[in-house]
C-alpha cells in the first residue's frame, strides 16, 4: 500500500508545483507584453514611452502600475447589481487560468495533455464570454451595457471561424491533443503554417483578435466612445484583474496559435525536451507583437463591418478551407 | 480511467485556484486601500453629468438573430470535430456527406444574408 500513497502524494504535490509555475509563467509572460505594449505603442507614435520607473528604460512601469491599482478605492455603485459585479472578475481570471493546462511547453512540460486539448481550450475560453457579459450588465451602467451587447455579438460572430479554422489543423493531425498536434508537425517537418493551413491561421489569427477585443476590434471597450464599456465602473484591484486577464489572454491564444500552427515547441535541429519552453516563448513573442503592431496602426472597426466580415467573408471561407484539407486528407 | 480522473482533477484544480488568486489580492488589497464611499463616488459615471434615467435602460439588441444562427453552426461544429478525427478511417463515404451537410447550412447562411439581417438600418 505505501508506493500507492506516495503516487498520491506526488500527485497533489506535482499539482502544487504545476499551479505555481503555471501562474508564474501567465504573470512572468503577461508584465512584458504589458511593457512591449507601453514602449512598441509609444515608439510606433514617436514619443519615448515609460523612462523614470525601475531605472534603465522605465521598466518597472507595469508593476507600479500594479501597485497602484492595488491601493485604490474599490467602488461598487449604488446602481449596481452587487453579487454579479463582483462575481465577473472572478470568472474570467477562472477561464484565463484553465486555458493554461493545456498549453504544451515541450513533450513532457505540460500541466495535463488532455484527450480534448483544444476542444477543451476553445471551450473554456468561451467562459470569458460571460464574465464581460456579466460585467456589462450588472453595472446598471449605459456604456457597460452597450459595451457587454457589443461584446457578445463579437464573440458569438468570431467563435465560429475560430473554431473552424482549429478544424482543418484537426483533419492534419487526426488528434485534438495538443502534444499530439505538435508532434503531427514535427514527424511533417513544416509547421501547418507552411504545410496547408495558411488560411486557417490568417482566420485563426484574426478571429483571435477580435476574441481578446483587440483592435481593430476594439469595439467593445471603444475608450474614445464608450469609456470602457463594459470596464467604465470597475475600480482598484478589480479592474486590474481584468486587465491582467486580456493580456494573459493574449500570452494564452498566441501559445495556443504557435501550438497549432507553427510548431509549438518544435523547431529544426533543436532539442524540444531542453529548448521547447525558449521556442514557443519565442514565437508567442513574435504573435504578441504582431498583436501590438496591429492595435497601433489600424483604426477601429464599424459594428456592423465587423459582422460583414465575420459572416460573409470568414466563416465561408473557413468552411472552403476544411472541405479543401478533407479532400486532401482522404485522396492524397 | 485514473489517468483520465487525474487530468480533470488538474483542471478543476487551475480553475479553483483561478477564482482563490483573485480573491486573495482582493483581500490583500482591502487591507491597505482606502474605502470612504460618499453618494457622489457611487453614483453611475455618464462622463461628469448626472445620470439621465436608469442604467438598465431598454436597448435595441442588434444581431439577435445571428445569435440563432451561431447555435446552429456551433451545434455543427461540434458535428465537425469527431468527424475531423475519424476522417481518414472513414474515407470519401464521409466526406460527400459532410459536403451535403455543410451546404445546407451554408445555405440558412447565404438566406440570412439575403434577407438583409446585417445591414444596420
Amino acid at each position: 500500500m505505501i508506493p500507492l500513497v506516495a503516487v498520491e502524494i506526488n500527485f497533489y504535490l506535482l499539482l502544487v508545483l504545476k499551479i505555481l509555475a503555471i501562474t508564474g509563467v501567465m504573470l512572468g509572460g503577461s508584465l512584458p507584453i504589458i511593457f512591449g505594449e507601453l514602449k512598441i505603442s509609444a515608439h510606433m507614435q514617436s514619443r519615448v514611452g515609460p523612462y523614470y520607473a525601475g531605472g534603465r528604460w522605465g521598466w518597472a512601469q507595469p508593476m507600479a502600475d500594479g501597485l497602484k491599482f492595488f491601493q485604490k478605492e474599490d467602488l461598487v455603485p449604488a446602481a449596481a447589481d452587487r453579487q454579479v459585479y463582483k462575481l465577473a472578475p472572478y470568472l474570467l481570471m477562472v477561464s484565463t487560468l484553465a486555458v493554461f493546462v493545456i498549453i504544451p511547453f515541450s513533450p513532457d512540460l505540460i500541466a495535463a495533455d488532455l484527450d480534448l486539448g483544444i476542444f477543451f481550450a476553445l471551450a473554456i475560453s468561451s467562459l470569458s464570454t460571460l464574465g464581460v457579459l456579466m460585467a456589462g450588465w450588472s453595472s446598471g451602467n449605459k456604456y457597460s451595457l452597450i459595451g457587454g451587447l457589443r461584446a457578445a455579438a463579437q464573440i458569438i460572430a468570431y467563435e465560429l471561424p475560430l473554431v473552424l479554422a482549429v478544424i482543418g489543423v484537426v483533419i492534419q493531425a487526426g488528434t485534438l491533443s495538443m502534444v499530439g498536434i505538435v508532434e503531427a508537425q514535427i514527424d511533417m517537418g513544416v509547421p501547418f503554417l507552411i504545410g496547408g493551413q495558411a488560411v486557417a491561421f490568417v482566420i485563426f489569427f484574426i478571429a483571435s483578435l477580435a476574441e481578446l477585443n483587440r483592435t481593430p476590434f476594439d469595439l467593445p471597450i471603444a475608450e474614445s466612445e464608450l469609456v470602457m464599456g463594459y470596464l467604465t465602473e470597475y475600480s482598484g484591484f478589480r479592474f486590474t484583474t481584468f486587465f491582467l486577464a486580456e493580456y494573459a489572454g493574449v500570452v494564452a491564444i498566441s501559445a495556443i496559435a504557435s501550438t497549432l500552427f507553427l510548431g509549438g515547441y518544435g523547431f529544426w535541429g533543436l532539442d524540444s525536451a531542453l529548448f521547447g519552453p525558449f521556442v514557443l516563448a519565442a514565437k508567442v513573442g513574435i504573435l504578441a507583437f504582431l498583436m501590438i503592431w496591429i492595435r497601433w496602426t489600424w483604426p477601429r472597426m464599424r459594428e456592423d463591418q465587423l459582422q460583414t466580415l465575420a459572416w460573409k467573408w470568414l466563416i465561408p471561407i473557413s468552411l472552403a478551407n476544411i472541405m479543401v484539407t478533407a479532400i486532401f486528407k482522404v485522396v492524397f | 480511467m485514473s489517468e483520465y480522473f487525474d487530468q480533470y482533477l488538474t483542471v478543476l484544480a487551475f480553475g479553483a485556484f483561478g477564482a482563490v488568486l483573485v480573491a486573495g489580492l482582493l483581500g490583500l488589497a482591502s487591507l491597505i486601500r482606502p474605502s470612504n464611499p460618499t453618494p457622489a463616488k457611487l453614483e453611475t459615471y455618464e462622463s461628469g453629468i448626472d445620470p439621465i434615467g436608469g442604467g438598465y435602460s431598454q436597448t435595441h439588441i442588434r444581431y439577435y438573430v445571428f445569435a440563432l444562427l451561431f447555435l446552429i453552426f456551433d451545434v455543427e461544429a461540434v458535428f465537425i470535430f469527431p468527424w475531423a478525427l475519424k476522417l481518414e478511417s472513414l474515407g470519401a463515404f464521409a466526406l460527400w456527406e459532410m459536403f451535403i451537410f455543410i451546404g445546407i447550412l451554408l445555405m440558412g447562411l447565404l438566406y440570412t444574408i439575403r434577407k438583409g439581417v446585417l445591414k444596420w438600418e
